[in-house]
């Protein structure tokens, strides 16, 4: 058992965008542990579940064994090995919440995607989650050996509830993508935290796609093993009513010259539609020359949805290169509407326009054909039904 | 021929203290082939009538009609005025972040049309369009208005009207904030446009400097919310020597 807090000083508030507050978040304090116990049951006061629907989640914080083995296809490229290894094989992530935790202790082995030193995957790795309608765990452990370069695709869908935990390792000189698809079944229920470690002169894209589920809630981290590395964090979600999407994030810079670079960008449309969006970026007094920018953009399509975004960026060095942050959650532009619309473009046509070209940057920003297919289609099909809504809406308005 | 009849138009706005009403009874009929020029003060409500004449939603039209070749413009919706072929060059075009300049003219002219436009000529009109507007290919890539100048933005609305072609085209004050150049390359391309035969063309505008390069057949004195007075070319040079003193009086009675 280890036990290691993280300390962050001289909190400065910032504002972020219209409407919401400032929170004065420490992540000081904050423990990491493999030991439940460690983790009293969340009551919604912590800062770490303040924005959490707490109760929908009593069953993922109840320390019991699981009601399902979630069903898991992991396929890829030859070179890579996939195998069941014992959980603590890697030991690059450790849980800092109890759902994480749980998870850790209820999945006696992880799954794990080993990329060879040097491998070029020309395929990606495919892993896909589906939970079967009970209360699973997850362990993924995926590994991208020294100067390799490959792509890892979770996807994740079904309807029960599922907590996973994903340790990412990438090795020195490497360049791995993950992507993290979360489209479970309108009831479902999934928490996640993936640990990433960028090794030495080593890139990481790390991916969230969130779609679908009743309440997501994902803890992304990332610690640098040495100088030189480089992670982008790429997240994208379209919550609709009585969705929560929920993604926090965590960027540890404690090596030199290393980079990061944050991007989020959320839409929500329907009644109590509801995002949070949590970013700490901690540059620690020895991580000179560090260059971190993060940005979290939300779209509010409709009446009754809404988005929390909390930048947070702890500097405890002068000696960097640049660090940035910048938040904005913003409705619809009607005025966009209208020039669109003066132009000929049917209104439904005119609003997929503004919303595909709200996410334009960030989906040209994935780079993987069959995501950025998949999440033009899926968000077709979100806004189809959001036109419909608010149409039937308006009609029962008599207008 | 194509006609735009404007009506005892009476138009309000929703304000904290009630409606407020802006347009007070316009009478305007603008025909292909036909250039009109309104002067007016600020405030005076001129760009009112053009977005109510596209029927922007903020504008609530009180009274009258506003008919395009006898159809009903106002019961139309916006996308379908514009269809119809009634084009708004705005006083300030809206950017559209993530939109490509390609993407939406292919997707205006698609919806205009009724159908894609032949990808190899529409690539060649688009490239023409940019360029007789003195702008450059790279503007395509671009997103719509996003970092435009204020020029850039007005002469990207110019090449839209030339490449969708409407039968009436309605400019809000494009000419301001052109340097001399670019009023006269503006002016060159409603100028085409109008030489296309059958156009109407409704020009917005607190300057006489346009009329130089476009000629008006009407010119229309534009006063607290109605046309205060009507008259040929002449009656701009009039207001450009005196300035609106003798109309805000007389409104003013
Ligand atoms: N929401 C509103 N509340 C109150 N008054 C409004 C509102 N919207 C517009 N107005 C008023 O309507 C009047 C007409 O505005 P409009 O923009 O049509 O004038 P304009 O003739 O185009 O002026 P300019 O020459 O400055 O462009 C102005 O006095 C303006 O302040
Ligand atoms: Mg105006």
């Amino acid at each position: 058992m280890s036990t290691e807090t993280l300390v962050a000083t001289g909190n400065k508030a910032h504002s972020h965008g219209p409407g919401s507050p400032v929170p004065l978040q420490a992540r000081s304090e904050r423990p990491t542990s493999y030991d439940v116990d460690v983790f009293p049951v969340p009551n919604g006061r912590e800062e770490e579940w303040r924005f959490t629907p707490i109760k929908a989640l009593k069953g993922l914080f109840e320390d019991t064994e699981p009601t399902e083995t979630p069903k898991i296809d992991a396929s890829g490229p030859e070179r890579v090995t996939i195998e069941t290894v014992v959980a603590d094989a890697l030991k690059v992530l450790t849980p800092q919440d109890r759902p994480s935790a749980i998870a850790w202790k209820q999945s006696p082995s992880a799954l794990a995607v080993r990329i060879p030193n040097e491998a070029e995957l020309t395929e990606p790795v495919h892993v896909n989650v589906a939970s079967l309608g009970g209360r699973g765990y997850t362990h993924l452990i995926i590994e991208a050996g020294r100067h390799s370069r490959g792509l890892v695709i979770i996807d994740h869908t079904g309807a029960g509830e599922l907590a996973s935990n994903v340790e990412i390792k990438v090795g020195d000189g490497a360049e791995l993508r993950v992507v993290s698809i979360q489209q479970g079944d309108h009831d479902s229920l999934h928490l996640a935290q993936h640990d990433s470690l960028v090794g030495r002169d080593a890139k990481l894209k790390h991916v969230v796609v969130t779609l679908g589920g009743k309440v997501v809630r994902i803890n992304a981290n990332v610690r640098y093993a040495g100088p030189g590395g480089d992670a982008e964090f790429l997240g994208v979600y379209f919550a609709e009513g009585g969705q929560h999407h929920e993604h926090r994030l965590f960027v540890d810079h404690e090596a030199t010259n290393c980079k990061s670079n944050v991007l989020y960008k959320g839409a929500l449309a329907g009644d109590h539609a509801r995002s949070v969006w949590i970013g700490d970026v901690l540059i620690r007094a020895a991580a000179e020359g560090t260059d971190t920018f993060e940005l979290n953009r939300n779209l509010v399509l409709t009446e009754g949805a809404r988005a929390d975004s909390v930048p947070n960026l702890e500097i405890e060095t002068g000696e960097i290169e640049g660090a940035g942050h910048a938040s904005a959650t913003g409705r619809f532009d009607d005025e966009q509407l209208f020039y669109l619309q003066a132009r000929g473009i049917p209104e439904d046509a005119a609003r997929r326009l503004v919303v595909s070209g709200f996410f334009n940057d960030i989906i040209g920003k994935i780079g993987v054909p069959e995501v950025v297919e998949h999440l033009h289609e899926v968000i077709e099909t979100k806004l189809a039904r959001t036109a419909e809504l608010s149409a039937s809406a308006k009609a029962a308005l008599g207008q | 021929m194509a006609t735009l009849e404007i009506r005892d138009l009476h138009v309000s706005v929703d304000t904290e203290n009630g409606p407020k009403e802006i347009l007070r009874g316009v009478d305007l009929t603008i025909a292909g082939g036909q250039t009109h020029a309104i002067m007016g003060p600020n405030g005076s409500g001129k760009s009112t009538l053009a977005y109510s004449i596209a029927g922007h939603p903020k504008y609530n039209v009180t009274s009258g009609t506003v008919t395009l070749d006898g159809e009903d413009v106002l019961d139309m919706a916006v996308d379908e005025r514009a269809r119809a072929g009634l084009f708004l060059a705005m006083q300030y075009p809206v950017e559209v972040p993530g939109v490509s300049v390609s993407n939406f003219l292919r997707t205006a002219k698609t919806a205009i049309d009724g159908e894609a436009p032949k990808l190899r000529t529409w690539v060649k009109d688009v490239n023409k369009a940019l360029s007789d507007l003195d702008m450059d290919s790279d503007f395509g890539n671009r997103n719509v208005n996003e970092g435009f100048s204020g020029g850039e933005k007005k002469r990207h609305e110019i090449v839209q009207l030339e490449l969708l072609n409407p039968k009436i085209a309605i400019l809000d004050e494009t000419d301001s904030g052109l340097d001399i150049d670019a009023l006269k390359i503006v002016s060159t391309g409603v100028n085409r446009f109008a030489e296309k035969g059958d156009k109407g063309v409704l020009l917005i505008t607190h300057y006489t400097r346009i009329l130089r390069y476009i000629k008006p057949d009407f010119v229309h004195v534009f006063v607290d919310g109605k046309v205060a007075e009507e008259g040929g070319a002449e009656l701009a040079d009039e207001l450009e020597a005196n300035g609106y003193e003798r109309f805000l009086k007389a409104a003013a009675k």
